[in-house]
């Protein structure tokens, strides 16, 4: 592969590397709080409420039903709005964001589902406020599930952000199509593939050191 | 006993209702309960599962709110606080449970430390407040330790230290030996005992094990289906049980069955056919008196020991001994009288003719 072809690699990886990390903080910021309100509007927890429970699913469910080609084109009004263009990889990270909220919403309510109810009534017999049982009890006891959510979330923003290049976003899905399939070069598919491999290996398994580190449910061997 | 007798109220329920609603309609689980736990005391309350123990007790905190009916904490209605009254109010009852509910993110001293933080106490002032109960708890050497690397016990002690945090002066205990063993159990049972007596807290616990109530209460309610069938000091319902679920739970601790070789002979047996079979009934004071040998002295009677036990309850003996009576029936007529007299219970089980 020719040394230009190698900085193309590189620039392309810089690009998703932007896109994914940036679209996976907001994404985090957006719908951890949708997820720990889903879970805390639900049926006998702590701020139990029906109507806006059902009404957040239903949101929820719908922005994880539209195929993420389609919102990506769907949302190009809104994407203009916040970033003042639709085209370049600061657009792509509106629609990668906006696409991924719904999904760190529902993975974060089932990490939080799995922390035991004794523990909020535990908590709630302290006299604990809805507000520090979610800061101090509901989030640090689900943490290793969060970051578990969290790593999909971001992989699957890798998956998404190929697609990026339909807006002109770059990104190594992007140098994949245009110089491995639309060129006829594939050597260059090739090395995207593997680029993206082991990107994924690297930021699934960071993750799960990461959970397994902060889980303290099982005795482990103590260091020294 | 502990002359909790003359102490005021600490808990008080009135005419408590609970019912849940279920796809049949309503379904009671408490139907007007009404007790009341003076300060300082330790305060049973037994029944088997779906009994409605759990839901009472847990009535007092308001984990659990009633259909109707008053609880009252220090001489304060809990069932009208909401929000940070309400809050406030539980920060003065402690309660541990079955299972512990210790957070598996947060070591000993963590756990300990999480109702100070909630009631916004300073860093410092939290360890200095914490240290001494786990000391208290007997778990100085594993303050660091997180609950996946403690026993079943030693989770129940940091459940025991993390509720008296907050200085309460109620601590609600719902099941709390019910997931250990039979030695740790009885660890535990000392621990809040000694709790009890050291800081002058009032105990409020729920079980299905007569041991417990026999080792550490010293009043007992026993509820069937929502009811209270049966309430009293536990050394009085221990020996004189009245309703038939109390005599069954009795039944796990007071061993009163008869050896099956025994009921043979029994039935076998009819007055006027064989010896009366005799069982005497010791409590309090004249457990220790040696009336046995008394009536074998005094009376033209041999005494045959078939079975025999003493207990103690609340500190206080209890004996049970069967015998059978050999000797003329006006012999025995005298004998029985004398034991009575002594205020012994006896009671003739039956007539069984001589060892076939």
């Amino acid at each position: 592969m020719s040394p230009e072809m190698l900085e193309l690699l590189w620039d392309a990886l810089l690009e998703t590397l932007l896109m994914v990390g940036v679209s996976s903080v907001l994404s985090a910021l957006a719908g951890l709080p949708l997820g720990v309100l889903l879970h805390v509007t639900g049926r006998g927890q702590i701020l139990e409420n029906a109507p806006l429970n059902r009404v957040l699913g239903a949101v929820v469910n719908a922005g994880r039903s539209v195929p993420f080609i389609i919102l990506l084109v769907a949302i190009i009004p809104f994407t203009r709005l916040v970033v003042g263009t639709s085209l370049g990889t600061a657009a792509a990270i509106v629609p990668l964001t906006v696409g991924a909220v719904p999904y760190v919403a529902r993975l974060a309510e089932a990490a939080l589902r799995e922390v035991d109810h004794g523990l909020v009534e535990a908590a709630q017999s302290m006299g604990a406020s809805p507000r520090q049982i979610v800061w101090k009890v509901l989030v640090p006891e689900a943490m290793p599930g969060l970051v578990a959510a969290f790593t999909i979330t971001v992989v699957t923003l890798v998956g998404y952000s190929a697609m990026a290049g339909a807006v002109g976003g770059g990104g190594l899905g992007d140098l994949g199509i245009r110089y491995g399939y639309q060129r006829f070069q594939p050597d260059v598919m090739l090395a995207v593939v593997v680029v993206l491999v082991v990107l994924v290996q690297g930021l699934q398994s960071a993750g799960d050191r990461l959970a397994m580190r902060l889980d303290r449910r099982r005795v482990r061997q103590r260091q020294r | 006993m502990t002359g909790a007798e003359q102490q005021p109220e600490m808990i008080r329920v009135e005419r408590l209702v609970k019912t849940f609603p279920a796809a049949a309609g309503p379904v009671p689980v408490l139907k007007g309960i009404s007790l009341s736990v003076r300060r300082g005391e330790i305060f049973g309350i037994i029944g088997r599962s779906g009994a409605g123990k759990s839901t009472l007790i847990r009535c007092v905190n308001q984990l659990e709110q009633a259909t109707s009916g008053r609880v009252l904490v220090a001489g304060q209605d809990v069932t009208a606080l909401r929000g940070a009254e309400l809050r406030a109010a539980r920060r003065r009852i402690g309660m541990i449970f079955q299972h512990f509910n210790l957070l598996s993110s947060r070591t000993v001293l963590e756990n300990v430390a999480l109702p100070l933080e909630l009631a916004g106490e300073k860093r410092d002032a939290i360890r200095a407040a914490a240290l001494p109960l786990l000391e208290l708890v007997g778990l100085s050497g594993k303050l660091g330790r997180y609950p996946s690397e403690l026993s079943g016990g030693e989770k129940q002690r940091v459940g025991i230290a993390r509720a008296l945090a907050s200085r309460p002066e109620v601590l609600l205990c719902d099941e709390a030996t019910s997931a250990l063993d039979p030695e740790t159990t009885r660890s535990i049972l000392a621990l809040l005992k000694d709790i009890n007596r050291k800081l002058g807290l009032t105990i409020a616990l729920i079980t299905h094990e007569m041991a417990v109530i026999k080792e550490i209460c010293d009043r007992v309610a026993v509820l069937d289906r929502g009811e209270i069938v049966e309430e009293g000091r536990v050394f009085d319902v221990f020996t004189a049980p009245k309703a038939e679920v109390t005599r069954r739970f009795l039944e796990d601790v007071v061993d009163r069955a008869l050896p099956a070789r025994l009921r043979a002979r029994l039935e076998a047996g009819a007055p006027g056919r064989g010896n009366p079979v005799i069982r005497v009934i010791f409590t309090g004071a004249r457990a220790h008196d040696p009336i046995i040998s008394e009536v074998v002295r005094r009376y033209d009677v041999l005494l045959n020991i078939l079975q025999g036990s003493i207990e103690y309850i609340q500190e206080a003996p209890y004996g049970n001994l069967l015998v059978e009576a050999i000797g003329s029936d006006e012999a025995i007529a005298a004998a029985l009288d004398y034991i009575r007299s002594n205020h012994l219970g006896a009671e003739v089980l039956g007539h069984v003719a001589g060892d076939a």
